[in-house]
């Protein structure tokens, strides 16, 4: 398998929003869907359930808040449903709904069979759908408490 | 490939459309740019009319320069090269669709341009045909070579001002080409400019090959 498509089963979520100013969220997500190969019939959904549906579809990148920009790019995340999803501080400037939604977000996730990789300050959230922990002290990986969330499925993730 | 080549013109020519830089900016550039020639060299002594193939492709020239960065600049913001690198998309695909989307808008740019040359200059065109070959082959060089060295300079601090240095140097025999076929079209003498669009033609096929092999690299180690 070459990278290319190694890379098309993954779901990147970093601090940057990775998203296109000028392009509407509607845009910015159908772009990320198609450059996956994925089907653009995942597209609404997704901006449901990240509550980006109606006018804000519309709204160019630019003009939306940090939290809406955030939800713009998990909503890609979500339609793409990649295999495995890395996320880095994915909680970083959503209020206290949106972490929680990020939350079941990767609960489904890992229901479904997706392997999920999160980095996060937040260890409580972390621990709360990390099925596997590893905390870095120092720069020296360290276990944590294993199992800390019921394990639904085969997969696991690394929390 | 083609896939992924439209999907990334189709993406690049939305945010231009919505952004309004390539007509709001770019253009109005090109026209200052001829507009200043007018002034600095003399009207009367027909002059203009003379200088006006090399002129007009000076100004295009920087016109592609504006248009590549803003091509790669929509990229460097927020995390997109991180995104594109990520996605799967096939980097020649990615190649054709940046290059293909700064030739749509180099070629409409070429059209106003063109007619600013005509009203500015009192230059009389006498093939067309033979201009849409030259713009046609110049303007796919310019946007192969100028995708190319803009995916060389994409990860540096210094891109702006590095991509003029890489690429004007790089575009000199289109610059050379262009002009001499323009010059033929203006006096009628298509046969004499064979040489000419071979030129254009083949510098236009060596940027598509590198293009196509070597953006993917070029993406990865930027």
């Amino acid at each position: 398998m070459d990278r290319r498509s190694v890379r098309r089963h993954l779901g990147l979520v970093g601090h940057a929003t990775s998203l296109y100013d000028d392009l509407s969220v509607l845009d910015n997500v159908r772009f990320t869907v198609r450059a996956r190969g994925g089907s653009v019939g995942s597209v609404e959904p997704a901006l449901e359930r990240l509550g980006l549906a109606g006018r804000l579809r519309h709204v160019p990148v630019s003009r939306l808040s940090a939290g809406q920009r955030r939800r713009c790019t998990l909503a890609g995340l979500v339609a793409c449903d990649a295999e495995l999803w890395l996320l880095d501080e994915p909680h970083a400037g959503l209020d206290a709904e949106g972490r929680d939604l990020v939350d079941q977000l990767v609960g489904d996730a890992r229901d479904r069979g997706r392997t999920v990789i999160m980095a996060s300050h937040d260890l409580d959230r972390a621990s709360a759908v990390a099925s596997r922990q590893v905390t870095i002290e120092a720069g020296t990986a360290q276990r944590g408490p294993a199992q800390a969330a019921p394990v639904t499925s085969e997969a696991s993730g690394v929390g | 490939m083609w896939a992924d080549a439209g999907l990334v013109a189709g993406k690049d020519l939305r945010i231009e459309f919505r952004s309004r830089v390539a007509l709001n900016q770019v253009l109005p550039f090109s026209f200052v740019v001829l507009v200043l020639f007018a002034f600095a060299l003399d009207p009367d002594r027909g002059i203009l009319e003379r200088a006006a193939p090399g002129l007009f492709w000076v100004a295009v020239l920087l016109t592609s320069l504006l248009a590549t960065q803003r091509s790669f600049a929509v990229e460097a913001a927020d995390g997109n090269r991180d995104g594109l690198r990520m996605s799967g998309l096939d980097p020649a695909g990615l190649f054709l669709g940046k290059a293909g989307a700064v030739a749509a808008q180099l070629l409409l740019l070429e059209a106003l341009l063109l007619v600013g040359v005509s009203f500015l200059y009192g230059i009389a065109l006498r093939s067309f045909g033979l201009l849409a070959l030259t713009c046609l082959l110049a303007t796919l060089g310019l946007a192969g070579a100028g995708t190319v060295y803009g995916a060389m300079s994409f990860g540096l601090r210094v891109r702006e001002t590095l991509l003029p240095l890489l690429v004007l140097p790089v575009l000199a025999p289109v610059l050379l080409a262009a002009t001499r076929s323009f010059e033929a079209a203006l006096g009628g003498a298509p046969r004499e400019t064979f040489g000419w669009l071979g030129l254009l033609a083949a510098f236009a096929a060596l940027y598509a090959v590198v293009g196509l092999f070597g953006f993917g690299p070029l993406l990865e180690e930027s």
